[in-house]
């Protein structure tokens, strides 16, 4: 469990990143963190794993102030896949890349092949161990990114923006994987612009503005509030904004749906009826 | 003739295994908008980059066939000769800004290509005044948001004076409302005649403003027409290619034997539609 108290943090001193935020991440949980450029959210996600360490305020991992870890010590149970895939990949082959970091965690010759092989089945990127990740294409990268983290099934996973640049299908192998590690105790994290990938897949959303935390709380009401989507420069989920077009024709129709199924069964409904 | 023409055109990358582009063949006129889509590695970037010649004169490779841009053959003509024809904006807009403040950024790609000082001033001006950079003139392009810094990449590629813009996942990095300005602003370029080809997977953005859809797998062109035929095609899920939420709604809604009289791109398309039915 990860406990952020109060946590203060300035690049430079010139403008405060997060001024004051303060959080609880259960085990297992899934959690989407949404918010503007510039909110603060990246700046969060690098305080979980020690990349940055607060200015003001606390990170407590069960029960011990992350301060008394290294950033490599709380690498073995927090891992961090970053916005651009370029910062993070330097071996040229996409094998390397996912092996080196898993035989840096004391995973043997072997385990460590199995579980790359596996990772890069899993994201779709069979046929390409033997590739420089720097011949492949934007969302490839990406996703060799991801599998290197993934690779090490960490304790608790944080992703920023992982589905940049990913087409549908790939977006859903992600989701996949991702549920896969849930049900294996994991936390996921995600920071992301993507509402659609966060309605369908993170239960509970964290919005964020200015460096604070603006609601928190269970997905369908974060993302269905005006004042948070404002806030965080989002869009209206479509799925919502078909439904409110939907109410204002059909008052039955819920304005506060999020879910395909959900808005099938209510439009069949309508079309029954009428 | 066609603006753009790509006639059996195949490119592979020096030291790549497989063809990036397979005989595409593809026409594009002028004052088109034109959204380029398809599962990540299916040629899209390589698309745009033929188009301004940056494939094959930049990146090196085999190639086969021919791009034909406003009459010119891009196997023939310099990057430098290409760039006033197809001005190319991309994913990373920190990656295209060279200068300190977005006048100098403006004026840049033609003050190299010789324009006159009066002509670039003008430029300059224009350029300010259409995309409302007026309160960005003096600043630094790395104390601007993303979405402000795309805008100023795209003043700056619009200062070429250029015939068609190709833009490659312009918005996949701004937060939703910087994204939805930047489409606007590219919506609003091509009702004023700018032909555009943009690159981009979230359909539901694009699709209600672009004249066609051009659907990419594996290097080649798998499906081409008006968006709302396209989108309706049963290869959009084979391939792995999201469409819009109200398009998918129609096609659940089809099979359960409800038709609507038309295929929906947006929420307010799909609830006037319903109503329709509804009322019928």
């Amino acid at each position: 469990m990860i406990i952020l108290e109060d946590v203060h943090y300035a690049y430079d001193g010139l403008y405060t990143a997060l001024q004051g935020v303060s959080l609880q991440i259960d085990d297992g949980e899934r959690i989407a963190i949404v918010g503007s450029n510039g909110a603060g959210k990246t700046t969060l996600v690098k305080h979980l794993n020690g990349l940055l360490r607060p200015d003001k305020g606390r990170v407590i991992l069960d029960g011990v102030d992350t301060k008394h870890y290294s950033v490599a010590e709380l690498a073995r149970q927090i891992g961090l896949v970053m916005q651009n895939p370029d910062h993070q990949l330097f071996l040229d082959s996409v094998e390397r890349e996912v092996l080196f970091s898993l035989e840096n965690l004391g995973y043997s010759k072997e385990e460590a092949k199995e579980q790359c092989d596996r990772t890069l089945n899993n994201l779709g990127l069979e046929g390409f161990s033997e590739r420089s990740p720097f011949t492949l294409s934007g969302g490839e990268r990406k996703r060799v990114a991801l599998a290197s983290v993934l690779a090490t099934e960490p304790r608790v996973l944080s992703l920023d923006e992982p589905t940049i640049g990913q087409d549908a299908r790939q977006k859903e192998k992600l989701a996949r994987m991702l549920s896969d590690l849930n049900e294996k105790g994991k936390a996921v994290i995600v920071v992301t612009h993507d509402i659609e990938f966060v309605i369908e897949n993170f239960p509970r959303t964290i919005a964020m503005a200015n460096g604070r935390i603006v609601a928190d709380g269970q997905t369908n009401f974060v993302l269905s509030n005006d004042d948070v989507l404002e806030m965080c420069s989002l869009t209206r989920p479509q799925l919502t904004e078909t439904a409110r077009h939907l109410h204002a024709v059909f008052p039955e129709v819920p304005e506060r749906l999020t879910l395909m199924d959900d808005l099938e069964d209510v439009v069949l409904r309508v079309l029954g009826g009428g | 003739m066609p603006l753009i023409e790509f006639a059996d055109f195949s490119f592979k990358y020096l030291g790549a295994d497989s063809l990036a582009l397979r005989k595409v063949n593809l026409a594009i006129d002028e004052g088109e908008y034109v959204v380029i889509t398809g599962p990540s590695g299916c040629g899209k970037t390589t698309l745009c980059r033929a188009i301004n010649g940056l494939v094959p004169q930049f990146h090196r490779g085999y190639i086969a066939g021919n791009v034909i841009v406003d009459g010119k053959n891009t196997r023939e003509n310099n990057v430098a000769d290409l760039a006033p024809i197809a001005g190319l904006v991309f994913q990373q807009p920190e990656n295209q800004l060279v200068t300190l403040n977005v006048e100098r950024e403006i004026a840049f790609g033609p003050e190299n290509l010789g324009v006159e000082p009066d002509e670039v001033r003008r430029r300059v001006e224009e350029l300010i005044d259409m995309l409302d950079l007026e309160h960005l003139r003096e600043k630094h392009p790395h104390e601007m948001s993303g979405g402000e810094q795309q805008r100023v990449a795209i003043a700056a590629t619009l200062a070429l004076k250029p015939k068609v813009l190709v833009a490659d996942e312009p918005t996949s990095n701004l937060d939703p409302k910087s994204a939805e300005a930047i489409l606007d602003l590219i919506a609003e370029l091509n009702s004023r005649d700018m032909t555009v080809v943009l690159v981009e997977h979230r359909l539901d953005l694009v699709s209600k403003d672009a004249s066609r859809v051009v659907l990419m797998d594996k290097g080649c062109i798998v499906a081409d027409g008006n968006p709302r035929e396209v989108l309706t095609q049963d290869i959009c899920q084979e391939i792995g290619v999201g469409i819009p939420k109200a398009t998918q709604l129609y096609k659940r809604l089809s099979a359960h034997g409800i038709t609507l009289d038309r295929v929906p791109l947006t929420g307010a398309e799909l609830a006037e539609l319903v109503q329709e039915v509804s009322q019928r």
